[in-house]
């Protein structure tokens, strides 16, 4: 393990990064350009590490829809906390899911109510927990991009070797592209490229991605979750703009394949089919943009075994995740950011996860903005 | 407001607005208790600064340190007064147990007040069911640790509750300690200027409890980090007579201690995330859970708030005793922007560092 925190240490540098801070600046030289960074994980490292702080003003970063928590619908969260509330039943999730509000609260209110809501690194403990627990109902939270799925599929695929008959899965996933597509068609959307999933990537390869610089002429750059991977990865899509060759680039080569990772899209497509259609948070409806269980896995799937209730809830009025989910706005700029939207008492599910860009400015970017203001970063440094 | 969205101004506004808001003043909005009321973080703070301390509200408790100071009459001498209670599981983890943590605490909340700790109660909630020999093993580790703390346990309760009601067993200790001479040690008491001190490196024990939950499997040598603080602080104490605050970093991490400091002394702290001594066993741990270690719990470290003309003293002072070798300078304190934390980062960029909001992990202490 101390080899590998070390392997981390080099992509933190910050002697390095800042040379690539300056080069960025220098072939920049002072033009504007909005980069979209898609994934959640990208959004998270950029606050962590101040990368905002070492970028010339210039160059501004889109926080994108890339976090599986912040667009899952308030529907699809009420009818997890209805299935958990169901008599005799164990209702396993990642721990992130745990807050984040539905139309009559969350799954913690929902625990502390007394359903029996636990929270698991990986949905093998779902099974391990419903092997267990024969006589009761287990049901699995999946959530996630394409990164997340192969782990359910499997979980799926296991299940049914073993004819475990009390488990089953509650499917959110959702798809990349198609959601890259709906910003792309979005008519208020201003944007000179992407910084593109890295997990999601190694599973499904790079071919998927070429449509969005072939047909909508923009580059993309696949980057690791690293400070450098992601600095690096901005430099790349500038020299995209430099050399006037728009192309989608492979930064993340230590982990990622051109043809991704064949298992893994071998077992999704075993075990789940597209949906016709699915919700997002402040995104609507969009094509072909989730996953849900197989027919031959119905047993398994936890929508045909409970009765949920499938309603649609319009998100909170004032809340304006769709807009930051864009990138339309600044999260700072929606009226209830920080005010009635705190980490603490979300309205939006972009401040619920560490991972939401609203939550990322809250934890971490409000002193970025004071000091727009007072000019503080001078006098702190 | 007509206005489609918010400006930059307003939304400083309103952050300010809430920060100010949030200073001494706690709104308790839940209508039942969830496991965040439990956590540290700001959760906890709105539940008990929000009713609980309101209702109890009395010029000794409403400091609201780590212990109670209590005035002799007709007398020079003070006394120091705490108590916890510890649900942690497992009972058993890498490096400690239940009982040790329960005498170690206590110890620790009287030590960084500035107190020698002397007596310590100890309450027993046991479950229906429990093993004797695990009873006859944790109160035998209670007692090497008051021995090594140089405390005596002198009062004490048993109860037994139906199976189902406790989780094996709850640990409730408070302490007693004297004031030797007129050190006033507070989180009022930071001054912008002064430096940041860590005991040790952190993190080691909330992970090392994580850990040991069955569902990790996550192999690693962490151990808790639990110890009495009495020993190292008195050495410290010893060195010098500046020293404004000390304060233990056990639930909510060293962000959450920070944070009320910083609150409490209308200050602005700013810690170099380089400086931060942390495992890199620790560290890993953390990037795989997606856990910041500052808000881990530690058990045997704490934070010292001391002016600058005598940080340098004070870390030798720590570093020349044998549980305080790895103490170093992680910070200063600054003037504004008043009542925040913010880190440095190692890339030369900045965050805000926040209390811990609420999570859902399981029980640590």
């Amino acid at each position: 393990m101390k080899e590998t925190m070390k392997y981390v240490d080099e992509f933190r540098n910050g002697n390095l990064a800042r040379r690539m801070a300056t080069e960025i600046t220098n072939i920049s030289k002072g033009q504007k350009f909005k980069f979209m960074e898609v994934c959640g994980g990208h959004t998270h490292t950029i606050f962590k590490h101040g990368i905002e702080d070492i970028l010339p003003e210039n160059i501004e970063m889109i926080h994108g829809p890339g976090c599986p928590v912040c667009v899952l619908p308030m529907g699809r969260i009420d009818d997890a906390i209805a299935i958990a509330k169901t008599e005799g039943t164990i209702f396993t999730t990642f721990g992130d899911m745990m807050r984040v509000p539905g139309s009559q609260g969350s799954l913690l209110d929902a625990k502390a109510a007394g359903a029996d809501v636990r929270f698991i690194y990986s949905p093998l403990d779902a099974l391990k927990i419903a092997r267990q627990n024969p006589k009761k109902e287990v049901v699995f939270f999946a959530i996630g991009f394409e990164t997340t799925a192969p782990s359910t599929a499997v979980t799926l695929l296991q299940a049914k070797n073993e004819d475990i008959q009390n488990f089953s899965v509650f499917c959110n996933h959702v798809t990349i592209i198609p959601t890259i597509k709906a910003i792309l068609d979005s008519p208020d959307l201003r944007l000179d490229g992407f910084i593109g999933p890295g997990h999601v990537s190694m599973v499904i390869g790079l071919r998927t991605y070429q449509f969005i610089a072939r047909d909508y002429q923009k580059p993309v750059v696949i980057s690791g979750f690293e400070p450098l991977d992601i600095i690096q990865s901005i430099l790349m899509l500038l020299k995209q703009y430099q050399t006037g060759k728009v192309v989608v680039e492979n930064q993340y080569k230590r982990v990622v394949r051109p043809e991704g990772n064949l298992k893994s899209l071998e077992v999704i497509a075993q075990t789940m089919e597209l949906r016709p259609y699915f919700e997002w948070r402040g995104l609507g409806f969009i094509t072909h943009s989730a996953l849900k269980i197989r027919s031959d896995f119905v047993q398994w799937d936890a929508e045909e075994r409970f009765e949920v209730p499938g309603l649609q809830v319009a998100d909170p009025k004032a809340c304006q995740c769709g807009e930051v989910l864009k990138g339309v706005i600044k999260p700072w700029e929606c009226k209830v950011f920080g005010t009635a939207c705190t980490p603490e008492t979300p309205i939006g599910s972009c401040m619920v996860s560490p991972e939401g860009a609203c939550a990322a400015y809250f934890n971490y970017g409000r002193l970025s903005m004071a000091s727009q203001r007072r000019g503080l970063l001078a006098t702190v440094k | 407001m007509t206005e489609k969205f918010q400006t930059l101004d307003k939304a400083l506004e309103n952050l300010e607005k809430g920060r100010r808001a949030r200073k001494g003043k706690f709104y308790l909005k839940d209508k039942t208790i969830t496991l965040s009321h439990g956590s540290g973080g700001t959760a906890s703070h709105n539940l008990i600064g929000g009713m609980i301390g309101k209702i109890f509200s009395n010029p000794i408790l409403d400091k609201m340190d780590d212990s109670a100071i209590l005035p002799i009459n007709g007398s020079d001498t003070r006394l120091a007064f705490t108590t916890d209670s510890y649900v942690v599981s497992p009972i058993f983890f890498p490096g400690g147990n239940i009982g040790e943590i329960a005498v170690n605490g206590t110890v620790n909340d009287l030590a960084v007040s500035g107190a020698d700790p002397l007596w310590i109660s100890v309450g027993l909630i046991l479950e229906e069911g429990f093993p004797i020999a695990e009873l006859k093993k944790i109160i035998e580790s209670m007692q090497a640790a008051a021995e090594k703390a140089g405390v005596h346990i002198v009062t004490g309760d048993t109860k037994v509750v139906h199976r189902g009601s406790a989780d094996k067993i709850f640990i409730n200790t408070a302490g007693i300690g004297i004031f030797q001479d007129q050190i006033s040690l507070s989180s009022l008491n930071a001054e912008p200027g002064d430096k940041v001190l860590l005991s040790g490196p952190i993190g080691d024990h909330g992970i090392a409890v994580m850990l040991a939950r069955e569902a990790l499997d996550i192999e690693t040598d962490i151990q808790s980090d639990t110890a009495p603080l009495n020993g190292l602080i008195h050495a410290l104490l010893d060195a010098t007579k500046a020293v404004h605050c000390l304060k233990d970093a056990t639930r909510g991490g060293v962000a959450t201690v920070l944070n009320e400091i910083a609150l409490n002394s209308n200050v602005a702290i700013a810690i170099e995330e380089d400086s931060v001594p942390i495992r890199p066993e620790v560290n890993g741990a953390c990037e795989i859970l997606g856990l910041d270690p500052l808000t881990i719990a530690n058990e045997g470290r704490f934070i010292a708030i001391v002016a600058s003309e005598d940080a340098e003293t004070a870390v030798r002072a720590l570093q020349n005793h044998p549980q305080g070798s790895e103490a170093c300078i992680i910070g200063e304190v600054l003037e504004e922007p008043e009542g925040m934390v913010f880190l440095r980062t190692a890339l030369g960029g900045h965050r805000v560092l926040d209390m811990l909001v609420g999570d859902p992990l399981p029980r640590i202490c």
